[in-house]
This record gives structure tokens, C-alpha cells and sequence, in this order.
């Protein structure tokens, strides 16, 4: 799944300021060539400090996302209807966990260690995919985070597997390929209740409603809000601006959903025929920084469920423990 | 109270409470290396964590053989790879001028044909 538009940073950072002047010329303006020539920057390579940074914040708020991710969708294993459907969400939420791994692995080879990220995660400094902050109260939440959310997560993950650092993008379309299985299964459920009983539809409805707001903030803030924005796309760490990401996804998923005759709940939705741009009321961006810094409705027990998590499987890690062993970063 | 019933029954502790991981206690990265069918190279696919080598095979097969065909994979620890320096690439940059090391910089059609024209132009005298 998972990557949304939206790389958290934090405020004011000094440090970084300081250190971009650093940067040699001769090296970044070599740098932006090979980038320009369309070559990948491998780990062993020379890159500007704020293109190191800003692509570990990328990549290791992906990583996290992917493992909070797997909670709200874990939930519903033991209540999955039926036996198939039981399995495919297992399936699901191991490729979640796989993925995490991953992308862990591709921000390491950047210089930060797995166990910093964790600590960053677990102390809240380091965000993941708002979204995640919701609840999945039914079974039709799930079918809407296996469809619409995970769609959206691809259209963020194929943009970003054409991006310039070799292993994110290795990982990445390793991410994409098990993500089409993702999708499918979602989508197969998401049919089914919406072509089901009164019930199920009603189900499903009430799933898009609550959904439909997060699934608008998952993009991130309109461009105009976006901060560092262009110097990310020159450099090809982000491919493509919030805005032209929400309008794909809305593009090709809004008429999926009414073709079902289910419906969205903003009455002003709809497809601009002239500039082929999709128009909608404002998702509430209040609501998307509130939530986004704590003031969520499931922020706190996702988090406290990664600390539980962490604390009570220590022993097992330390019991296995080889302190002997030489250490190393991932080499690609 | 957490819609999980699983969450609920964790007892989850004090949400201010501060867990750190340690450094080291994620153990150590290994190679992959994936063989997707018999007489194939095996090939670079990723890396894992791992406390040991046969720990690192484990988590490498959940990784990295659960979907599609693999008959083998290796793992080897990350710091045992040597690897040439990648500002070092231009040492390969003669490579494309090297046509004598490639079948490509022998054109031996050329010579026959001309052997075979200068030859027929004498039989044809005879």
C-alpha cells in the first residue's frame, strides 16, 4: 500500500539550512546532470545533504505507513467473511509487513539505522499516512481500504518507482507488483457489497462516506500549500504534485464507484470537461493537521500498539542477538 | 476502548511511556540473492535482517519466495560484499571502444565477399 503524497517535516529546520551551504557546487551541479540524463543515484554516490534528508523522510515515512498500515486492516482477519476472503487478507497484510521491510531496508542504505527510524516512529517525531488514523469499523471499511485506499497508494507508488534513487525504486516495483493483487481483491469485495444485499449497500455507503474525506487528504495539501515542492521534482524524489495526483486517482476511480451506483458525499464533485480537471469542496485541511499531529481518532492506540509490540517481543530479539557481529548497511 | 478485540485484550500501557529500540537489537543485514528456476543465476534481490545466516535464510523465503517460482535463494552478510567504488565507473568506460574483445569487430563476411567476387571475376576470364 501505502505512500501518501504527504512527507511530513518538521518546522524551521535549522540544521539542514545550515548544512545545504555546504554542499560543494561542482558536485551538485554534477549531480543534477546525471539526475537530468535520467541516471539513478545509487547509495555509494554523492548527493546533496537536503536530497539525502528529504529522501529518508520519504522513505521512512513509507515504510512506517506500510507497518501502521497493517493494524486496521489486521483487525478484520478473524471477522473476514468467509474462508477466501480470510486468506486473501492475510496474504494482504504479510505483503504490508513485507513492504515495510523494504522500504526500511532502502531509507537504511541512506545512513539511518532501522532501530532510529523505529525510535522516531514510536516518539511520534516521525509521521505515517494519515489515513491510518482512522478506524475500519465494518467490513466495508476494509473493502474501501483494499480499493480505493490502495488504489491511491499506486498511483503514488508508480510515480514514485520512475523516481532518481535506485533502491527505493528496486523496492518499489517490487511494492507495485504485489500492490495489483491488493487492488483486485479490494475491489472484488468492494463489488460484491455493492451489488449485494440492501444491507450491504447500505454498509458499503455509510464505509464511502466516512472514507471519502481521508481518501481526499491522502494526497497531501493542495499544491499551493506545498512547501519544498520544486526543487523535489527537479531532483526526482517526488514525480508528481499532490493536486496532479489526486486528480489521476479521481479520474479513474471516481467513475468506478458511481458506476456501481454508489455515491460520494460532496455534492460539488465532478469532472471540469474544459480544463479535464475534477472540482470538489474543500476536504477540511484543519482536520488533516489536527489529525495528522496527534488528534486523530486512532493515533494514540496505533501507536501504543507498535510500543507493545516492540517492548514484549525485545526479549526474543535480544535472546537471538549475535553482539559480536560485525554491523553493516544494507549494500543496494 | 479499541474496536480490536485483540488490542483490547493486550492491556496496552501507559500511553506517555517511552519504548526505545536499541542499536544493534535489529540484528544485522544479509544479501539475497533469488534463483527462479534451475540452471538460472541466482540474482540480487534485497536484503533482509537477521541475527544469523540460517535466520536470514527463514525471513529471506517469507520475503522473498512466497509469490511466483523460486527453487533457491542465498543470503550472504552485507559487510562480507565487496563492491568497487561507484565514483570508480569510469575504469568501464573503454569498454564500448574494446570491438576486438566482441564478435561484433570482426567482419569477416566482407572478406569472403570480396575474395569470392575477385574470384569469380577470374573464373569468368577462364
Amino acid at each position: 500500500m501505502y505512500g501518501g503524497g504527504y512527507i511530513f517535516d518538521e518546522p524551521n529546520n535549522k540544521q539542514l539550512r545550515e548544512e545545504k551551504v555546504h554542499d560543494e557546487p561542482e558536485k551538485l551541479a554534477a549531480f543534477e546532470e546525471r539526475i537530468a540524463r535520467g541516471e539513478k543515484i545509487e547509495p555509494g554516490d554523492w548527493m546533496p545533504t537536503e536530497y539525502r534528508r528529504q529522501l529518508i523522510r520519504l522513505i521512512e515515512q513509507h515504510a512506517h505507513s506500510e507497518i501502521i498500515g497493517a493494524l486496521p486492516e489486521g483487525t478484520w482477519i478473524t471477522r473476514a467473511p468467509g474462508f477466501k476472503r480470510k486468506l486473501a487478507l492475510i496474504a494482504k497484510v504479510q505483503d504490508e509487513i513485507g513492504h515495510g521491510q523494504l522500504l526500511y531496508n532502502a531509507a537504511e542504505t541512506l545512513g539511518k539505522t532501522r532501530e532510529e527510524m523505529i525510535n522516531d516512529l514510536l516518539s511520534g517525531k516521525s509521521k505515517y499516512s494519515n489515513v491510518f488514523n482512522y478506524p475500519a469499523k465494518t467490513w466495508a471499511d476494509v473493502t474501501v481500504i483494499g480499493f480505493l485506499i490502495d488504489a491511491a497508494a499506486i498511483v503514488n507508488q508508480v510515480a514514485n518507482s520512475k523516481g532518481s534513487y535506485g533502491p527505493y525504486c528496486r523496492a518499489l516495483e517490487r511494492i507495485c507488483y504485489e500492490e495489483s493483487f491488493h487492488l483486485k481483491q479490494g475491489q472484488d469485495a468492494f463489488i460484491e457489497l455493492a451489488t449485494g444485499t440492501p444491507d450491504q449497500k447500505a454498509m458499503l455507503q455509510d464505509a464511502l462516506n466516512r472514507w471519502w474525506k481521508p481518501i481526499m487528504h491522502f494526497f497531501g495539501p493542495p499544491d499551493k500549500a506545498s512547501l519544498h515542492s520544486e526543487k523535489l521534482m527537479e531532483w526526482k524524489v517526488k514525480m508528481a504534485s499532490n493536486d496532479d495526483m489526486r486528480n489521476q486517482f479521481l479520474d479513474t476511480y471516481v467513475p468506478k464507484i458511481w458506476e456501481l451506483d454508489m455515491t460520494l458525499p460532496d455534492p460539488a464533485l465532478h469532472k471540469n470537461e474544459e480544463t479535464g480537471r475534477w472540482e470538489y469542496s474543500d476536504p477540511d485541511w484543519d482536520e488533516f493537521f489536527r489529525v495528522i499531529n496527534g488528534g486523530g481518532p486512532c493515533n494514540q492506540e496505533r501507536l501504543q500498539v507498535r510500543k507493545w509490540a516492540e517492548e514484549h517481543g525485545r526479549w526474543v530479539r535480544k535472546a537471538l542477538m549475535q553482539p559480536t557481529e560485525k554491523h553493516a548497511m544494507p549494500v543496494a | 476502548m479499541s474496536l480490536d478485540p485483540r488490542v483490547n485484550r493486550l492491556k496496552l500501557g501507559d500511553p506517555t511511556a517511552v519504548i526505545k529500540v536499541e542499536a544493534g537489537e535489529n540484528w544485522n543485514v544479509y544479501e539475497v540473492f533469488h534463483q527462479e528456476k534451475r540452471g538460472a543465476h541466482h540474482e540480487h534481490v534485497g536484503c533482509v535482517h537477521a541475527p544469523d545466516p540460517q535466520m536470514a535464510l527463514i525471513f529471506a523465503k517469507e520475503q522473498f519466495g512466497r509469490r511466483k517460482k523460486c527453487v533457491n535463494l542465498w543470503v550472504v552478510r552485507s559487510a562480507d560484499i565487496l563492491a568497487f567504488d561507484s565514483e570508480d565507473e569510469d575504469m568501464f568506460a573503454t569498454n564500448m571502444e574494446k570491438t576486438y574483445r566482441d564478435a561484433s569487430g570482426f567482419k569477416v563476411m566482407e572478406k569472403i565477399n570480396k575474395f569470392k567476387q575477385s574470384k569469380g571475376t577470374t573464373n569468368h576470364v577462364k
